[in-house]
Order: C-alpha cells, then sequence, then structure tokens
C-alpha cells in the first residue's frame, strides 16, 4: 500500500485546484476574447481614426428605434416570461397532478428546439383559425377593413414580443421552478394551520422569500429576448424601422456589409445584457442582505 | 382534548392504520417512538397537512378530519421551527393574527404579551437567520400559540438545542401549557422530556400507539 505523506497529499491538491482553475481560466478568457476582439476591431480596424463607429451605429435612426423596441420588447417580455413562471413552477413544485411530468418535459420544448423551428411553428400557428378568423367591419362606401389576430401581429411589433416570449419563458419556468424547490415547504404548510388559504401562504410567506429567484428569472428571460433572433426572423421579419431589433439589426448590417456597424450594435448589446445583469445581482443581493441571510 | 379513532394515513411507500389516541382537554401528551416510525405524519395528519384515508379526528370535541388547516385552530411547531424568513420576529409573532384581521392595537398587545412570556423581548426586530436554535424554537412557539388555539401540536422542538436551552425549554412549555390553556401533543425521542412535561405518555409501536 502506497504511504500518504504531507507533501504528496499537497501536490495532489495543488494539481486538482490547478486543472479546476485552467478550466476556469480557458472558458471565462475565451468569453472576454470574445467581447475585447469586437472592441479591437472597432478601434483598431477603423480605416478613418476620427470616426467612432458606435457613435455612427447610434446616429443612425433606424438603429435608434431599434434599441428603443428592443429595450421595450425585452422588458414587456421578461414581465410576461415571470408572471407565467411563478404559477408554472409552483405548480410543478408543489402539487403533484396527472402529466405532471409530460408538463415539466413540454417546458423545455423552446429551449431545445432550434429557433428557426420555433418561429417557423408560430408562423404556421397563426394560419389556423382563431388566430387567421378574420372579422370585417364595413367602413361605408363599400369599403370593409378585415381584420385578424393574424393580421394584427405576424410580422408587426406584438410578433417580435410573442417570438421572445415563446423561449424566455421556458428559462424563467426552469428558475422559478428551482427557485420554489429551494425554499422550505414547511413555511407554507405552517402557515396554512395559522389560518391561511392557499393563495394566502402562496403571496404572503412563498412570494416574499422569491425576491433574488424573480430577478434572476426576470434578468435570465431579459437577456434572452435581447439575443433572440431566429424566431424573429421568421415570425415578425427583419423590416427596417418596423420590427428591427438589435440582433436583427446586427443581421441587416452585415447583409449590407457594414461590418462594423454590425460589431458597434453588437458592443451595445453586451453592454446593455452586461447592465441588466449587474442591476439584478446588486438587487438581488441587496434584498438577500436586508433580511439578514448573510 | 384531541382524539384519534382508528386513523389510517397512506403517504408516498409509508402507511400507518388503526391509530388510536386520545387526550383530555388541557393535558401534556407525549408521544415517543423510533425514528421514521410514522410520529411526525400522526402530526401532520392531526394539523391537516396529511390525508387520513380512514377514521376519525376529533379537536376540542368537533370532528375535522376533512376540515382544511386553517380551520382546525392547531398551533404547529415544526423540528426545524420554519420561521418565515422574510419576516422579523415581531412579524412571525402576529402574522396568525394579521391573516385573522385583527387591529394594530390588538397585535401590539399580544405581541407583548408573548414576548414577556418567552422572553423575546429583545428579539423582536430581527430576523430568523440572527437567531439561535433555542431562540427560534421559543419565536415558532409563540407564533404557534399567538391565536389562541385549542390544540398545539410540537414536532422534536427540542432535538436541535443544547442540553441548557432544553432545560429552559422545558420550563417554559409547562408554562405555555398553564397559560395557553390548549390541548397539547409533543412527539420527542427524549425520554427526559418525557418525564419533564407528560401528563399522558404514549409510544408509537409497529404502526400502533400504545399508553
Amino acid at each position: 500500500m502506497k504511504e500518504l505523506t504531507a507533501p504528496a497529499v499537497r501536490r495532489a491538491d495543488t494539481a486538482f485546484y490547478l486543472i479546476l482553475t485552467v478550466i476556469c481560466l480557458l472558458y471565462v478568457g475565451l468569453l472576454f476574447l470574445l467581447i475585447g476582439a469586437d472592441v479591437a476591431y472597432m478601434v483598431l480596424g477603423d480605416d478613418l481614426p476620427d470616426r467612432n463607429p458606435m457613435l455612427d451605429a447610434l446616429a443612425k435612426p433606424e438603429i435608434r428605434r431599434s434599441i428603443l423596441l428592443s429595450l421595450g420588447s425585452c422588458t414587456i417580455t421578461a414581465i410576461l416570461s415571470v408572471w407565467v413562471a411563478v404559477p408554472i413552477g409552483y405548480l410543478l413544485t408543489r402539487v403533484e397532478f396527472p402529466g405532471r411530468r409530460l408538463v415539466d418535459a413540454a417546458l423545455d420544448i423552446p429551449i431545445v428546439l432550434p429557433p428557426l423551428v420555433v418561429g417557423l411553428s408560430l408562423l404556421i400557428l397563426f394560419q389556423f383559425p382563431p388566430f387567421s378568423t378574420e372579422l370585417a367591419i364595413p367602413l361605408g362606401d363599400g369599403e370593409v377593413l378585415r381584420l385578424s389576430l393574424a393580421r394584427l401581429v405576424v410580422y408587426q411589433v406584438p410578433a417580435v414580443i410573442l417570438a421572445q416570449f415563446t423561449v424566455s419563458a421556458a428559462f424563467a419556468v426552469r428558475t422559478m421552478k428551482v427557485t420554489f424547490e429551494q425554499l422550505n415547504p414547511r413555511c407554507e404548510q405552517v402557515a396554512l394551520t395559522l389560518g391561511c388559504t392557499r393563495s394566502q401562504a402562496f403571496w404572503r410567506v412563498v412570494v416574499p422569500q422569491c425576491g433574488p429567484g424573480l430577478i434572476t428569472a426576470f434578468t435570465l428571460s431579459w437577456a434572452r429576448a435581447l439575443g433572440e433572433f431566429g424566431p424573429i426572423l421568421i415570425f415578425a421579419g427583419a423590416t427596417r424601422n418596423k420590427t428591427e431589433v438589435l440582433s436583427t439589426t446586427v443581421f441587416l448590417e452585415l447583409s449590407i456589409g457594414d461590418l462594423q456597424a454590425a460589431v458597434a450594435v453588437s458592443l451595445i448589446m453586451v453592454i446593455a445584457a452586461v447592465v441588466v445583469l449587474v442591476i439584478a445581482r446588486l438587487w438581488g443581493l441587496r434584498e438577500f442582505y436586508a433580511e439578514g441571510r448573510a | 382534548m384531541i382524539e384519534l379513532k382508528d386513523v389510517a394515513i397512506a403517504a408516498g411507500g409509508f402507511s400507518l392504520a388503526g391509530v388510536n389516541l386520545r387526550i383530555p382537554q388541557g393535558k401534556y401528551g407525549v408521544l415517543m417512538g423510533k425514528t421514521g416510525c410514522g410520529k411526525s405524519t400522526i402530526l401532520e395528519a392531526i394539523a391537516g397537512l396529511k390525508r387520513v384515508t380512514a377514521g376519525t379526528i376529533c379537536l376540542a370535541g368537533e370532528d375535522v378530519t376533512e376540515a382544511k388547516p386553517a380551520l382546525r385552530a392547531v398551533g404547529f411547531v415544526p423540528q426545524d421551527s420554519a420561521l418565515f424568513p422574510g419576516m422579523t420576529v415581531a412579524e412571525n409573532l402576529t402574522f396568525a393574527l394579521d391573516i385573522r384581521g385583527a387591529g394594530k392595537e390588538e397585535q401590539d398587545a399580544r405581541r407583548q404579551e408573548l414576548a414577556g412570556l418567552l422572553g423575546l423581548e429583545a428579539l423582536l426586530e430581527r430576523y430568523p437567520a440572527n437567531l439561535s436554535g433555542g431562540e427560534r424554537q421559543r419565536v415558532a412557539l409563540g407564533r404557534a400559540i399567538s391565536f389562541r388555539p385549542t390544540t398545539l401540536l410540537l414536532d422534536e422542538p427540542l432535538s436541535a438545542v443544547d442540553e441548557n436551552t432544553r432545560e429552559e425549554m422545558h420550563d417554559l412549555l409547562k408554562s405555555v401549557q398553564q397559560f395557553s390553556s390548549a390541548t397539547i401533543l409533543h412527539v420527542t425521542h427524549s425520554r427526559g422530556a418525557a418525564e419533564r412535561l407528560a401528563d399522558l405518555r404514549f409510544e408509537l409501536v409497529d404502526g400502533r400507539i400504545c399508553s
């Protein structure tokens, strides 16, 4: 049998931590290199040193509109995602019902499906009633206004939100499910014995404990919505000044060969995502410390 | 009074049948038994947190077998205290009164009364994360008796506290019994606790309760 000595144990532990650190550094390094390369390309790859590609990009009205639509649609998507994720996550965690495993598995569909397929499926869905059912509104002089859900949504701004929501909500649901799983169910049970209905126990005891989870779910779905491209392209189109969001702007700028504008918009997306993540982290930590849990 | 007649409980792969128990009004009953024999399951069934598949449960003379937990007037102290982490000690203590729509004055008075009884005056503004094991259990006890329940269920409330605190808590539990006049069922492993506290002692052996 090999004898254990202090130096041998120390060497083995050091090697173990070294391997972990190298793997961690390789991946985190790759992430920083990606962003660094974008910045370097903008700074060094400019033929005209006096130009600022970021400011040039921001000066374009269509890109400003795309930024506003992105911020707005991502925020609405994140709110809707959390609104859906809370009841579904709670139901899956706390309530036994037939088909629970099926529902749980189905929630992964938007995560595993290719994004283009999600967009295409949405497009096909809106070809069927009731989405395609037209309502004829007479306007006089023989003119008729034909309205349908499909006309109001497909290739319009609501399609952007619906495409983002379809994928983002799945991430929010997963986050909220893990959040509820980590909560002590005894607290709810005690609340029931103290006179709460199920609904009171949920709102007064469960939800206040979910602060960090809610923020994470909101942030994840917001960031996911910001990066959504495939479903938006198929279901909402990439029409300038109409359904153009930042991810489609990158695509449109690339398609007309303006690589610097595409990189500038990419960096705007990176900055927006980082700002949201930092705010969410700080807010989550503040709540955590406010309750004296640390 | 706590009365169980031929109660059967099935939960997952675990089941109990033919459980009978009677504790007269205002008495302190202690239920002992091996780990995993179903003591806590019986408490949960009495509290309405687990459905019974047969038999009846009567509390204070009323059949509550099918009643929701909120309607049973049962105070429940779980093993891990399960204090509401986002609420201060004061808010935990008056939670049940707040749910019942009690006014601020009534809540303040009851909070002071409970804090005095349980020695919590200095802890009222603290959050549960900043309390010791013994302090947590005192708060859980205060929260459970805050709405003057007719029945008090204690699920090994002293298992996570040190020896000295346990002695203090024994005295406190006796005071609570006198103060609240509730019928108490206390689940424990400790023979010492049973000897100190019990008016009636029960043992759960092979799914049957023996006096």
